[in-house]
C-alpha cells in the first residue's frame, strides 16, 4: 500500500444517546482501505461494523454522533465535510448498497427511472440520454431482458433482481469507494453466490475498492483480500483473509474462527464463545472489551489497547495474542 | 406492569402536555364522582330571584335563566356526560373488536358482513344516523349510549380487523395452534391482548367524539331531557340568551365541553407514546 | 429401516392465485363459457418422504420452493389438496387443520420457529410461553406445572429467573431457548425446526445446535430440519432432501449427498457455499436466471429446466420423476446417471416463462 488509500479512517469513536444512558458503539475504530481493495467489515451482531459504515457515509440516525475520528477520502475528511460537499460524493465517489434492496429502492417508481436519476443527478447524464444508460446499467449487471426489466417496479422483481437493480445504481457513476452492507443477507444461497460473484467483478472492473460488511466469516475469506474483526465497537484484528484463516492471532477471531461451521468437522468441535457482549453504557468499560470473556487474560490488559503489527498487513489489538 | 409504569413516568416527565391531559383527566374523574357531593348549590333549586346573575363570588359561573348556579350543574353533569361516553365507548369496543378481530382473522364471509356493515354505517352521515337512532328508539339514555356505539362502531372494527389480519399468520399466532389452542382461544388469549394498546388509544380518542355525540343529541332536545343538568342541553338553553348579553349561560358549559373533548384528544396522543413498544427500551 | 415415524405419500398443496370469483361470477362465466379453471399455484407438488424414528431429515431449497408449505402441510397447520401423512399407525391428512388444535395426536408434531422472537407472544412472558402447550394439551396445572415449566428451562438452559421475563427483555439466544422449551414441553415424537437458527450469531448457533443434538438423543425425537445453510444441515442431517419449484429432486444420506451430488441443483447449492479456501473453488456451478413460475406449471417440463446447465430437448418434451438411483438415494433428473463432471459448466439462458418469484 504505497500511494494514498482510497478510505483511511482513524481513532473513529460513535456514541449514541439513548433513554438509559450513552452508549459507546464505536472506540478508536481505525483501518484503511487501498485503492482497488477488498476489504471485509466482520462481527457478529452488536459489533458496531454497519455504524462505522454509517458514520463514514454520513448517514447515522440523529441519535449517533461522531465524537472524534477522521476518515480521509480522496484528500478531505468525510467526518468533517459539510452535509452539501457530502451529499455530493455520495453517489458519485461513494456509494452503498444496503442489506434489504426492497426497502431501499423506491416502491413507486420504475426500476429504470431509478437508475436514471442517479446518472442525472450525480453522473453528467442529460434527461433524454439517460434512459438508454440506465437499461446499459442493468445489462451490466446481468438483468436477463432488461428494456423490459427497466419499466418494473421493484415489487414485481424478486429479491435478488432487486439487489441487482441496487448495485446497477451504487457503481452507476463508477465510484471509487463502495460499501455493501451485508448486501446478501435475505437471499438464497445459489443467489447469494451470484450477486456476491457480481459485485467482485464489477468492483474490478471498474476498479473501486470495496468495503464488504458481514457476519459471515467464510463468505468474507471468499471475496475479500483483507478481513477486519470487529468485537463491541473495537477493531481487534485485521489481516490478509488467508492467514486470519490459517493463524489467527487475536482470542476472538480464533473463536469466531471455531464457531463457524465448516465443509468437515463435527458439530461437537465447534466451539461456542463464553460470555457476551459487555454492556456499552457502562462508565466502567475495560480498555479491551474483550478481556472479560477472554481466558488469555493478563493484568496488562487493563492498559490501553495495543495495536501490534505481527506480519505482512496483518494487525491485531492484544497484549496476549495466540 | 411495572416496567410500564416506569414508562408512563417518562413520558409524562417528557412530555408536559401529556402529564397536562393527565391532569385534566383527574379532574374529570374527580367531578364525575365528586360531582353531587362538592356541588356548592343544588343544580336543580330555581330561584327566580336570582335568575341571569352574571359570574360573581357566590355563584362563580354566574346563573341561569330559572336562578339555578350554573357552576353547580356544570359539575353535576360532568357524571352523565362522562357515563354516556364511556359506556358507548365501552359498547362500541365491545362490538368492533369482537367483530373486527373475528374479521380479519377468519376472513371470508365474516370479513365481508362486517366489512359491509361499517361501510353502510360510514356512508350516513354520523350524527344524523344517531339522531335517526335515538328518534326511533326512544329517548333515553341507554338509546342515546346505543346510538353512540353504532355510530363508532367502524372505527372500532376497521382498526381490530386491520391488526387481527397483519397477525393471522404471524409466528407466535401458529404457535398458539401448535400448542394446541383453538380458534377463539387463538384470537382471545393471543391476538386480542396484542390488539388491546392500539383499542386503548383508539378509546380515548373516540371518547371526545361520544362526548360531543351525545351532548350534540341534547342540544337539540333528543337526549337527556330539561331539567336534567347536561352540557349539552345546557349551551342549548344558554344559546337563547347569547343575543341578550347573558353570554355565561352557554360559555361555560360549552368551554368545559370543548375542555373535555381537548383532554380526551390529548390523553389518546399520549397513550400510543405511552404503549408504543417502539418508544420504550 | 423398519415402519417410518413419518410417512407422506404424493402429498399435494395447490393454491388458487388471482381474482377470486364469487358464485354469480362464476355462473355467469359459465353460461358465456368463459370458464377457465381458476390458476393454482404448485406449492407442493406430488410429495413423497419418509423419517425414521430417531433420524435427523434435512430440507434444503430456495425461498419460494414449498419448504414452508410442505411443513405447514405437516404440522398440521394447512390441509393438502391431496394425498396422505401418516405419523406412526395414525393417519393425519384424514384430520382438518381447523380443528386439529383439540385433536390428540397434536402433541405429537411441534415445531421450533424462524424467528424465535416472532413466535413468541410481545405479551407472554417466557413461562406463560412454555406453559401455553401444557395446558392445553396435557392439562397440567398448578404446582406440576410450574414444577414441569422449571425442568425444560433446566433441560434447555434458560436460566430460571428469566421465565417471568417478556420476550423484549431476553437476548436473541434466550428466546431461541424458550422457543425450543415450548416446542418440546408435550414431548413431542417429530419436531420440525424452521431455520431455529437462521436469526442468531454464529457463537450462539453453535450451542444452540449442539443442544438440540443433546435433546434428541435424550428425549428420542426425530427432527425435520429446514434450512438454507448446508454446512448446518450436514452438521446436523442423517438425510437430506432437495426441494426445487414444489417437488423433491434429490434425497439420500447427506454425507453422500455432499460428496456426490447427482441433480444439478444441488450441485449448485452445494457450489453456493462460500469456500475460504481458493483450492477449493474451482468449477463451481453458478446458476443464472430465476425459476420458472410455480403457477399451473407445464407437467411436461422438468421444473428446472431453463436455469440447469446441463438441460436438453429431452427435459422439455417429460419431466423426470424421482427414481431410485441406489438403495439409499433418489433423484429427479434425466441425466442422474450419465456422467456429468462439475465442469461442464455452461451458460444457459434463463427461462423465458420464469417471471420473477412466486
Amino acid at each position: 500500500m504505497s500511494a494514498a488509500p482510497a478510505l483511511a479512517v482513524e481513532d473513529l469513536c460513535v456514541e449514541f444517546r439513548t433513554r438509559s444512558g450513552v452508549v459507546k458503539v464505536l472506540d478508536q475504530v481505525g483501518f484503511s482501505i487501498a485503492k482497488g481493495e477488498t476489504v471485509a467489515l466482520v462481527g457478529e451482531s452488536g459489533s458496531g461494523k454497519s455504524v462505522t459504515a454509517f458514520a463514514v457515509m454520513g448517514i447515522l440516525d440523529a441519535a449517533g454522533r461522531v465524537t472524534s475520528g477522521t476518515a480521509m477520502f480522496g484528500g478531505s475528511d468525510l467526518l468533517a465535510l459539510p452535509e452539501r460537499e457530502l451529499a455530493e460524493l455520495r453517489g458519485r465517489e461513494l456509494s452503498m448498497i444496503f442489506q434489504n434492496p426492497r426497502t431501499a429502492l423506491n416502491p413507486i417508481r420504475r426500476v429504470g427511472e431509478q437508475i436514471a436519476d442517479v446518472l442525472v443527478r450525480h453522473g453528467g447524464a442529460t434527461r433524454a440520454k439517460a434512459p438508454a444508460l440506465a437499461i446499459e446499467m442493468l445489462k451490466k449487471v446481468r438483468i436477463p431482458d432488461p428494456e423490459r426489466r427497466a419499466k418494473a417496479y421493484p415489487f414485481e422483481l424478486s429479491g435478488g433482481m432487486c439487489q441487482r437493480v441496487m448495485i446497477a445504481i451504487a457503481i452507476a457513476c463508477r465510484p471509487s469507494l463502495l460499501i455493501a452492507d451485508e448486501p446478501t443477507t435475505g437471499l438464497d444461497v445459489t443467489t447469494q453466490a451470484v450477486i456476491m460473484d457480481l459485485i467482485a467483478e464489477l468492483a474490478r472492473e471498474i476498479g473501486t475498492a470495496t468495503l464488504f460488511i458481514t457476519h459471515d466469516l467464510t463468505l468474507a475469506a471468499e471475496y475479500c483480500d483483507r478481513i477486519i474483526v470487529m468485537h463491541a465497537g473495537h477493531v481487534v484484528e485485521s489481516a490478509p483473509s488467508a492467514t486470519l484463516f490459517s493463524a489467527a492471532r487475536h482470542p476472538y477471531s480464533a473463536r469466531l474462527l471455531a464457531a463457524t461451521p465448516g465443509e468437515s468437522g463435527a458439530l461437537a468441535s465447534l466451539a461456542s464463545i463464553p460470555g457476551s457482549l459487555p454492556d456499552l453504557r457502562r462508565a466502567d468499560l475495560p480498555s479491551c472489551r474483550y478481556s472479560e470473556r477472554c481466558e488469555r487474560r493478563l493484568d496488562a490488559c487493563a492498559e490501553p489497547l495495543p495495536r501490534t503489527a505481527v506480519g505482512e498487513a496483518h494487525i491485531v489489538a492484544c497484549r496476549n495474542p495466540l | 406492569m411495572l416496567p410500564l409504569l416506569r414508562h408512563a413516568r417518562y413520558v409524562l416527565s417528557e412530555n408536559p402536555v401529556t402529564a397536562f391531559a393527565f391532569g385534566l383527566f383527574a379532574m374529570f374523574l374527580l367531578a364525575a364522582i365528586l360531582g353531587p357531593l362538592i356541588a356548592p348549590f343544588d343544580p336543580l333549586a330555581t330561584n327566580t330571584s336570582l335568575a341571569l346573575k352574571p359570574p360573581s363570588a357566590a355563584h362563580w359561573f354566574g346563573t341561569d335563566q330559572l336562578g339555578r348556579d350554573i357552576f353547580s350543574r356544570v359539575l353535576v353533569a360532568t357524571r352523565i356526560d362522562l357515563t354516556i361516553a364511556f359506556a358507548s365507548v365501552i359498547l362500541a369496543f365491545l362490538l368492533g373488536a369482537v367483530s373486527g378481530v373475528a374479521a380479519g382473522y377468519f376472513g371470508g364471509w365474516s370479513d365481508r358482513i362486517v366489512g359491509r356493515l361499517a361501510d353502510t354505517i360510514m356512508a350516513f352521515p354520523l350524527f344524523v344516523l344517531a339522531m335517526g337512532i335515538v328518534a326511533a328508539l326512544g329517548n333515553t339514555v341507554t338509546n342515546i349510549v346505543i346510538a353512540t356505539a353504532i355510530i363508532n362502531f367502524p372505527l372500532y372494527a376497521r382498526v381490530a380487523r386491520a391488526e387481527a389480519n397483519i397477525r393471522r399468520d404471524v409466528g407466535f399466532v401458529e404457535a398458539a395452534r401448535l400448542s394446541g389452542n383453538g380458534e377463539a382461544r387463538v384470537l382471545f388469549g393471543h391476538i386480542l391482548p396484542n390488539i388491546m394498546p392500539i383499542m386503548m388509544v383508539q378509546m380515548s380518542l373516540t371518547m371526545g367524539y361520544a362526548i360531543l355525540n351525545a351532548a350534540g343529541l341534547s342540544f337539540i332536545g333528543l337526549g337527556v331531557r330539561p331539567p336534567a343538568p347536561e352540557w349539552g342541553i345546557m349551551v342549548a338553553e344558554g344559546a337563547n340568551f347569547i343575543q341578550s348579553g347573558e353570554w355565561w349561560i352557554a360559555l361555560f358549559p360549552g368551554a368545559t365541553l370543548m375542555l373535555a373533548v381537548f383532554c380526551f384528544n390529548l390523553l389518546g396522543d399520549g397513550l400510543r407514546d405511552i404503549i408504543d413498544p417502539r418508544k420504550r427500551t | 429401516m423398519s415402519v417410518p415415524l413419518l410417512d407422506i405419500a404424493e402429498l399435494r398443496k395447490h393454491f388458487e392465485v388471482g381474482a377470486k370469483r364469487g358464485a354469480w361470477r362464476r355462473f355467469r362465466d359459465r353460461l358465456s363459457g368463459k370458464d377457465a379453471p381458476t390458476p393454482k399455484l404448485h406449492a407442493v407438488d406430488d410429495v413423497s418422504l419418509t423419517i425414521g424414528r430417531g433420524e435427523t431429515v434435512g430440507l434444503v431449497g430456495e425461498s419460494g420452493c414449498g419448504k414452508s408449505t410442505l411443513v405447514r402441510l405437516i404440522n398440521r397447520l394447512l390441509d393438502p389438496t391431496d394425498g396422505v401423512i401418516r405419523l406412526g399407525a395414525t393417519e393425519l391428512s384424514l384430520f382438518r387443520a381447523r380443528d386439529f388444535a383439540a385433536n390428540e395426536n397434536r402433541a405429537r408434531i411441534q415445531m421450533v420457529f424462524q424467528d424465535a422472537g416472532d413466535s413468541l407472544n410481545p405479551r407472554y412472558t417466557a413461562f406463560d410461553a412454555i406453559a401455553d402447550p401444557l395446558r392445553r394439551l396435557k392439562r397440567v396445572g398448578g404446582d406440576a406445572l410450574v414444577a414441569r415449566v422449571d425442568a425444560l428451562a433446566d433441560m434447555t438452559g434458560l436460566p430460571r429467573e428469566l421465565l417471568s421475563r417478556f420476550p423484549h427483555q431476553l437476548s436473541g439466544g434466550q428466546k431461541a431457548r424458550v422457543g425450543i422449551a415450548r416446542a418440546i414441553a408435550v414431548e413431542p415424537e417429530l419436531l420440525i425446526l424452521d431455520e431455529p437458527t437462521a436469526a442468531l450469531d454464529v457463537s450462539v448457533q453453535v450451542v444452540i445446535l449442539q443442544l438440540l443434538e443433546d435433546l434428541k438423543a435424550r428425549l428420542g425425537m426425530s427432527y425435520l430440519f429446514v434450512s438454507h445453510d448446508l454446512n448446518v444441515v450436514r452438521l446436523l442431517c442423517d438425510r437430506v432432501l432437495v426441494m426445487y419449484l414444489g417437488k423433491i429432486v434429490e434425497a439420500g444420506p447427506a454425507a453422500e449427498v455432499f460428496a456426490r451430488p447427482l441433480h444439478p441443483y444441488t450441485r449448485a447449492l452445494i457450489s453456493a457455499i462460500p469456500q475460504a479456501d481458493p483450492a477449493r473453488r474451482a468449477g463451481r456451478l453458478r446458476l443464472s436466471g430465476e425459476p420458472r413460475s410455480p403457477i399451473d406449471p407445464d407437467p411436461h417440463v422438468c421444473r428446472f429446466h431453463g436455469r440447469c446447465p446441463i438441460g436438453t430437448t429431452v427435459c422439455a418434451q417429460s419431466a423426470p420423476a424421482l427414481r431410485r438411483m441406489t438403495p439409499s438415494r433418489d433423484v429427479a433428473c434425466h441425466f442422474a446417471d450419465t456422467a456429468v463432471t462439475l465442469n461442464t459448466v455452461q451458460d444457459s439462458s434463463p427461462a423465458k416463462n420464469g417471471s420473477g418469484e412466486p
